[in-house]
């Protein structure tokens, strides 16, 4: 039997601009301290989100991130969302290679950021944008 | 506009970051310091990041550029006051700053300044050390 993901508290915040990562980082380290999450893995979970945002403003023109404390059965984490309306990625798989990138960057931000959380999942199509879901347990 | 102070002390220019970082005050400390350096022909620069929690690849990257630079123009750059959680993150990320000098503290990383530059060009250190004879 798997056990049901609930969400406690969720905040949505729309991401326009490079400033828009600060006060998202700040929301984010609210809820990871709400749940009593560790340093380490606030810090990681924080430098996940400064990614998929600089991410999200580069390639997909801006759009919404979420951010929520989740449960499940006696664990809880952190669950942020990206959605973003731009024109996708081509090849996911190639996105995930370390090194990989279309723009200038060292192409770290997508696989560099799913080695900080604890699940991570992308789906994207072109044309249409790119959702990102990251989860980081308290204790993952 | 929002601005990271770069501070002259003797040959030495010392930034201590207090703010929440993003992409564009990470790129204009790097334009900004890398002027200082050519204008005041400082030979060492130190980056404390002790105020700073979060460092991901962009900024890391920035870090990077900036010694890359500052050596360049004959300029050696330590980054001192690495959080034990970022450091960790950093690594995790792949991001392993290669190149950058650190120090743990910003006494250390001055002391580390001096001893880079010292052994660079002792010569001019002549005129304030009594214990050299010619």
């Amino acid at each position: 039997m798997t056990t049901m993901i609930s969400s406690l508290t969720k905040e949505i915040l729309i991401i326009s601009r490079e400033q828009d990562v600060v006060p998202f980082r700040n929301r984010v380290k609210e809820h990871a301290v709400k749940i009593k999450m560790g340093l380490v893995n606030q810090t990681k979970l924080m430098t996940a989100a400064s990614e998929m945002i600089r991410n999200m403003l580069r390639y997909g023109e801006g759009g919404q991130a979420s951010v929520e404390t989740i449960s499940k059965g006696s664990q809880s984490g952190v669950r942020l969302i990206f959605v973003d309306k731009g024109p996708g990625i081509a090849d996911i798989q190639m996105a995930m290679k370390d090194g990989f990138s279309t723009g200038k960057s060292l192409g770290l931000g997508l696989p560099g950021t799913k080695r900080l959380v604890n699940e991570f999942d992308i789906q994207s199509e072109l044309g249409k944008g790119t959702v990102v879901m990251l989860i980081k347990w308290a204790n993952g | 506009m929002e601005r990271i102070p770069i501070l002259k002390m003797g040959p030495f220019l010392l930034v201590t970051i207090q703010v929440d970082l993003y992409d564009r005050l990470a790129l204009d400390l790097e334009a900004d310091l890398v002027q200082m350096v050519s204008k005041t022909e400082a030979k060492g620069v130190l980056i404390d990041i002790s105020a700073v929690s979060i460092v991901d690849s962009f900024m890391g990257r920035i870090l990077g550029n900036i010694a890359s630079m500052s050596k360049l123009l004959d300029a050696e750059t330590v980054v001192v006051g690495m959080q034990p959680a970022v450091a960790i993150t950093l690594v995790e990320l792949g991001l392993p700053l290669k190149g950058v000098s650190t120090a743990l503290d910003v006494e250390k990383g001055m002391n580390l300044l001096r001893s880079i530059i010292q052994v660079q060009d002792p010569k001019e250190e002549d005129d304030d050390d009594d214990l050299i004879f010619d």
